[in-house]
């Protein structure tokens, strides 16, 4: 097993990178696009919320794999060339932005009627109840799901594998491919999306304690 | 006398139910009003449409001056005149008691820290709550609860607070002591508009009351003069059914 890590420490390594970047990346704008919907999907405009069902459904109830090569295959034919670590990030940010704003939504209707009614009533904006009232008691009650999500969303940038995304998983079926050491090299590229994982999920749990304060 | 609220043909509809029939209402300032009548009659639903909680659908209700039905209305500006304590309390569960107070002055009134704290602290000194001042909501009974939540609407210095039901929730030990501070806020010439069940109040607390039934308005008199000789058959029948009750 010592062997295949030394003979290909270099494509591991790559492999790890992009799915760092690749998970670092959507993340960040998975969590800001759901965010964003979910709010939109609460707040009073009728249109806002039109458009958010849309969003949420449609990305929600599609395969990974297909959002993804619609961006990989479709996307660059017709608007824009992507490569396919490009294209399978911006998939994957989609995907997962819509289970993060349903998350986050259900986590706002959680929180009692009587508390924008209070707010609303004692003077407060509706953006002010929301930031002053409503989003802090939501939080945490979103954040043990939104670490969920998290750690589906490191796993799932395996999908990059399809699209020539070079990330860990691409790298796996190569380094498997050569040398028929299969079983061996999933079972190290299990080991590096622990590395990821865990330290993720300790961190949320983390953050869970410290807000329950 | 200047009216601080009132309701010109003021119709409301929850779909198809007609929840406030061709309210015509006019309130001075400095009245202390109490509102009573059946469950379901409507008494909510009147008090909640006088901070625009409840949106009518017909007619004009100003409000200090504005219009509410009117879309160009800033319902926020309103509201900074008209206080309201609810039934279930609705403190900010992730703030202090403190902060329950202090946070709406601070933010919509823009108000400076330290003459923001004093007033906060004066009034929870007046309702009883200084030593609590730390606690978290959760941590309080609902009297308690109940007495900060006049304590936040008073710290915004109003002109009107409406009271939904506000011993409604409360044990029996509690609600005298609701009521004390609400006698207090009455005593300071805040307009007072209170949908109860509390007759005691109603009787000597307020200088208006209004019977409320089927989203009418059936008799709107002195407190007195209604509990001693109501008018209506449907008022006589409330009565003799809350009377028994006790
Ligand atoms: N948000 C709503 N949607 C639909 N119908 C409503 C709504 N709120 C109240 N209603 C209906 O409107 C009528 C008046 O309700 P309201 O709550 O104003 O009565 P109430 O006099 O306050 O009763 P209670 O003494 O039980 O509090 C009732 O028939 C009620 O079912
Ligand atoms: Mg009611």
């Amino acid at each position: 097993m010592w062997q295949i890590i030394t003979n290909n420490w270099g494509a591991f390594l790559t492999g790890f990178w992009n799915t760092i970047l690749c998970s670092t990346i959507a993340l960040v704008f998975s969590l800001i696009l759901g965010v964003f919907f979910a709010l939109l999907e609460v707040a009073p405009p009728k249109f806002g919320r039109v458009i958010a069902k849309i969003y949420i459904a449609i990305f929600r109830n599609i395969p990974l794999l297909v959002i993804v090569m619609i961006f990989y295959l479709i996307v660059p034919r017709y608007i824009v060339k992507l490569s396919g670590f490009q294209a399978g990030t911006i998939g994957l940010t989609l995907y997962t932005s819509a289970f993060i704003a349903e998350t986050v939504r259900a986590g706002i209707n959680s929180i009692g009627e009587g508390q924008m009614e209070g707010a609303r009533s004692n003077g407060m904006t509706y953006v002010q109840a929301m930031r002053y009232i409503i989003l802090p008691q939501a939080m945490k009650i979103v954040i043990p799901p939104l670490g969920n999500q998290f750690v589906n969303l490191v796993k799932n940038s395996s999908v990059l594998a399809f699209v020539a995304g070079f990330d860990l998983m691409y790298q796996a079926q190569l380094i498997a491919f050569s040398t028929f050491q299969t079983i061996d090299t999933y079972i190290i590229v299990g080991l590096f999306y622990l590395i990821l994982t865990l330290p993720l999920s300790y961190y949320m749990r983390h953050l869970e304690k410290k807000l329950a304060k | 006398m200047t009216a601080i609220i009132e309701f010109k043909h003021v119709d409301k509809y929850y779909g198809k139910l007609h929840a406030l029939k061709d309210i015509n209402l006019k309130i001075d300032e400095g009245q202390v009003v109490s509102i009573i009548g059946p469950s379901g009659s409507g008494k909510s639903t009147l008090i909640r449409t006088m901070n625009g909680l409840e949106p009518i659908n017909s007619g004009q209700l100003i409000v200090t001056g504005h219009d509410l039905a009117d879309k160009k209305t800033d319902i926020n500006k309103i509201r900074k005149n008209v206080g309201m304590v609810f039934q279930h309390f609705n403190l900010y569960n992730n703030h202090t008691v403190l902060e329950n107070v202090m946070l709406a002055p601070k933010i919509v009134l823009k108000r400076p820290d330290d003459e923001n704290r004093k007033i906060a602290m004066q009034y929870l000194e007046r309702v009883g709550m200084a030593d609590k001042i730390n606690s978290y909501p959760r941590q309080l009974s609902g009297g308690q609860q109940q007495r900060v939540a006049i304590a936040r609407s008073l710290a915004m210095d109003p002109k009107v607070i409406l009271f939904d039901e506000p011993t409604s929730a409360l044990d029996p030990e509690m609600i005298e002591d609701v009521l004390e501070v609400m006698r207090y806020v009455a005593e300071q010439g805040i307009t007072m508009v209170v949908v109860t069940h509390e007759m005691g109040f109603a009787r000597k607390v307020s200088n208006r009351l209004i019977f409320f039934d089927q989203g009418h308005i059936l008799e709107d008199r002195d407190p007195g003069e209604f509990f001693d000789h109501p008018n209506t058959e449907r008022a006589r029948q409330f009565l003799s059914k809350i009377i028994s009750k006790d």
